[in-house]
């Protein structure tokens, strides 16, 4: 931290004066002449807030990717097959039992064992190919998004959310200030809430996962060098197992979050795809804390695009996609 | 020099003219198979149908072109592109927003003569820039850039509705109707995406000769050794990618003939996929590779139904087939269908004495 302010003052002072704005639009009640000027604060957090679970969504989805990408350089064009599947089977076990927390579980394994399956039957035959890695995963992903319109059609499916996360919460957050002085809230949906939290907890869970423990220190090794890796004796054929079976797992239970909040139905493998490449490309190939960033980042243009500039929200992203690369091509926080 | 000779490697100086033929050396050197191949395309309309002919090979020839440009970025630069459905796509709304539609509102209805250059020099700045984005980056992040941007131009054309119309696109777009021809009749149409594609496949051949081309494959085999040499590797690459639009747009421009329509969805991801499936089924080596593909696609996806049906499947899991198919081509033959030919070839040629390596045909 103190080094990026020492070489960069001239940025620092830039995101310190954006942050310190972001933290002023968030918390006073505004001024009528700003409500006059960009419309109401209660469209605008609620505008704000859903920019982050959505990016919470996308950071679940494009991480599995990231670590993927980042440890055996195979651009998995599938993942959002991986997700769709996901969402699919999420509902089939909702609806069948009832329990949303155990459709984690089980999504969360049978697409954890999918990737294995993936990783040990296909790419380990083709490794250090990363050309014919991209075009087969292509390739599955279309076999796969054909096998899902199969079995579950076009329509589109919804989650249900559990009861004990239904209905809204009261955030401390004014809103507005009614004329006799009473102070109007926020509110916002609990599973949205609980959804971020959990996203924020995961992601910590893996920093720590992958900083703090010899499992992190092999991904890490391998992400620097993976022959050196592999030469001093690491059996990197199961690291690299582990990792897909994760990355894998984490896009599945993604699926289960966005049926959740969104829905379920063909179609959305190839968003969710492109969400995860743009994120981890704004981000930086291969770094937890830059899928973190890009998915608020894109989240966020998402959401505040569509409130304040609906026909050119897709284009906010990409054009940020565009200026990233533009500048710095490896990424925000890649290397 | 003698030394060389005795050693029987081919030399161009002194290899011995035919005396007998007063042709050119350009034209002997074309192998048999092409003058049939060519013969048997220029005559096609005797014997194929109406359906033939504008479904299958007016098809075949568009997306064959398109996944030419591809196959010249992919072949020679040593970028895969996935944008050149986006930039055919955008040379075809164009083609509707600059001539005739059947959006009065939108289209400007300007003379052919001027809206064909402008809708194919429009494609190929949007390339060029799309280039000079593609190009900071290498191998597969090539992949993923022009595919995120593929997607940009897909939801920005469903999306906006003052300049591309939003989800219905525009209709009635039909070719101009040059000496006194109806292009978009079977046999004209057959000749017109024919002659398109011939010339666009003589093009990209001689440009991979040229000295352009020559050092566009030196970049793609070793960029800092170009560099060093003192190539330009960045103008290079980019202007790889102009020239390839030019096909794309053509071809772009054919396509929205033939549907007389155009949406979204022509550029969609599907479809953007579908050419690169197309350019590596036929193989990204030659030129001549994405026709092949073009035509396997074409003809699975039009008799694809009637293959599932008699396998007892259901007749719309064309997809599943073709995803196999290209599974199969791309796990056993990353060359592609070529590949698989040339390894046949010379699988047969060296067949002979295991010891000797005689007794093989050469």
């Amino acid at each position: 931290m103190s080094r990026f302010i020492q070489r960069n003052p001239v940025w620092s002072v830039i995101i310190a004066v954006a942050v310190a704005a972001l933290v002023w639009l968030v918390v006073a009640p505004w001024p009528e002449g700003l409500e006059a000027a960009i419309g109401r604060k209660r469209i605008f957090l609620n505008a704000l807030f859903n920019g982050i679970t959505l990016g919470a969504l996308y950071f679940l989805v494009a991480s599995g990717f990231t670590l993927i990408f980042g440890l055996m350089k195979n651009v998995n064009l599938a993942h959002g097959s991986l997700y769709l599947l996901g969402g699919y089977i999420g509902y089939e076990f909702a609806e069948a039992t009832g329990s949303w927390l155990g459709a984690f579980v089980v999504v969360f394994i049978i697409v954890a064992l999918i990737g294995i399956v993936l990783q040990y039957v296909v790419f380990r035959r083709m490794e250090g190919e990363d050309l014919r890695q991209t075009l087969v995963t292509i390739g599955i992903s279309i076999v796969l998004a054909d096998l899902m319109l199969w079995r579950w059609g076009s329509h589109s499916y919804q989650i249900l959310t559990p009861d004990f996360l239904s209905g809204p919460v009261t955030l401390p957050l004014i809103t507005a200030i009614r004329g006799e002085g009473e102070l109007v809230y926020l509110t916002f949906p609990a599973v949205r809430i609980a959804i971020l939290v959990a996203s924020i907890a995961l992601g910590v869970l893996m920093w720590l996962a992958l900083n703090r423990t010899r499992v992190g220190m092999l991904i890490r090794a391998g992400v620097d060098d993976r022959e050196m890796l592999a030469a001093s004796g690491v059996r990197i054929q199961y690291v690299f197992i582990l990792v897909f079976a994760f990355g894998a797992g984490l896009a599945g239970i993604a699926g289960i979050v966005g049926g959740t909040f969104q829905s379920v139905s063909a179609g959305e493998d190839m968003r969710f795809l492109l969400a995860s490449l743009v994120v981890v490309i704004v981000g930086g190939m291969g770094s937890i804390f830059g899928a973190a960033l890009g998915a608020v980042l894109i989240g966020l243009a998402e959401q505040l695009g569509s409130v304040y500039a609906p026909t050119y929200s897709v284009v906010l992203t990409f054009l940020i996609m565009a200026l990233v690369l533009a500048f710095r091509p490896q990424g925000l926080l890649g290397r | 020099m003698a030394t060389v000779d005795q050693t029987g490697i081919p030399n161009r100086l002194t290899r011995p003219r035919q005396a007998a033929s007063d042709v050119p050396e350009w034209i002997s050197g074309i192998p048999v198979s092409w003058w049939v191949v060519g013969v048997a395309l220029l005559f096609m309309p005797v014997v194929a149908g109406n359906f033939v002919l504008f479904q299958i090979f007016g098809w075949a020839f568009i997306l064959g072109m398109i996944a030419l440009s591809l196959m010249f970025l992919g072949g020679y630069g040593g970028m895969v592109s996935l944008a050149q459905m986006s930039i055919a796509g955008l040379a075809g709304y164009m083609v509707a927003i600059l001539g005739p539609s059947g959006v009065q509102t939108i289209s400007l209805f300007w003379p052919w003569w001027l809206y064909i250059p402008v809708a194919i020099l429009i494609a190929a700045l949007f390339a060029t820039l799309i280039g000079a984005l593609a190009v900071r980056t290498e191998g597969i992040y090539t992949i993923m850039i022009t595919l995120a941007i593929a997607a940009a131009f897909f939801y920005f054309t469903r999306q906006n509705y003052t300049i591309f119309n939003g989800y219905t696109g525009f209709a009635n777009v039909v070719p101009p109707e040059l000496f006194g021809i109806n292009w978009r009749r079977p046999i004209p149409f057959y000749y017109l995406t024919l002659a398109c594609a011939a010339i666009s496949f003589a093009v990209v051949v001689y440009v991979s000769r040229s000295p352009f081309g020559l050092a566009l494959q030196g970049v793609r085999d070793n960029p800092r050794r170009m560099a060093a040499l003192g190539f330009n590797v960045f103008a290079h690459r980019v202007f790889a990618y102009t020239f390839a639009s030019i096909i794309a747009a053509v071809a772009g421009i054919l396509m929205v003939w033939q549907n007389a329509q155009i949406a979204p969805g022509t550029a969609g991801l599907p479809a953007v996929i579908d050419i690169l499936v197309i350019a590596i089924v036929g193989g990204l080596k030659r030129p001549i590779g994405p026709f092949i593909g073009a035509f396997i696609y074409v003809i699975l996806r039009t008799y694809a139904p009637d293959i599932l049906l008699a396998l007892n499947l259901p007749g719309d899991r064309f997809k599943l087939l073709i995803g196999l198919g290209f599974l199969a081509v791309v796990y056993w033959s990353p060359d592609g269908v070529l590949g698989l030919w040339e390894k046949w070839r010379s699988h047969r040629q060296t067949r002979g004495d295991p010891l000797t390596g005689q007794g093989g045909k050469s």
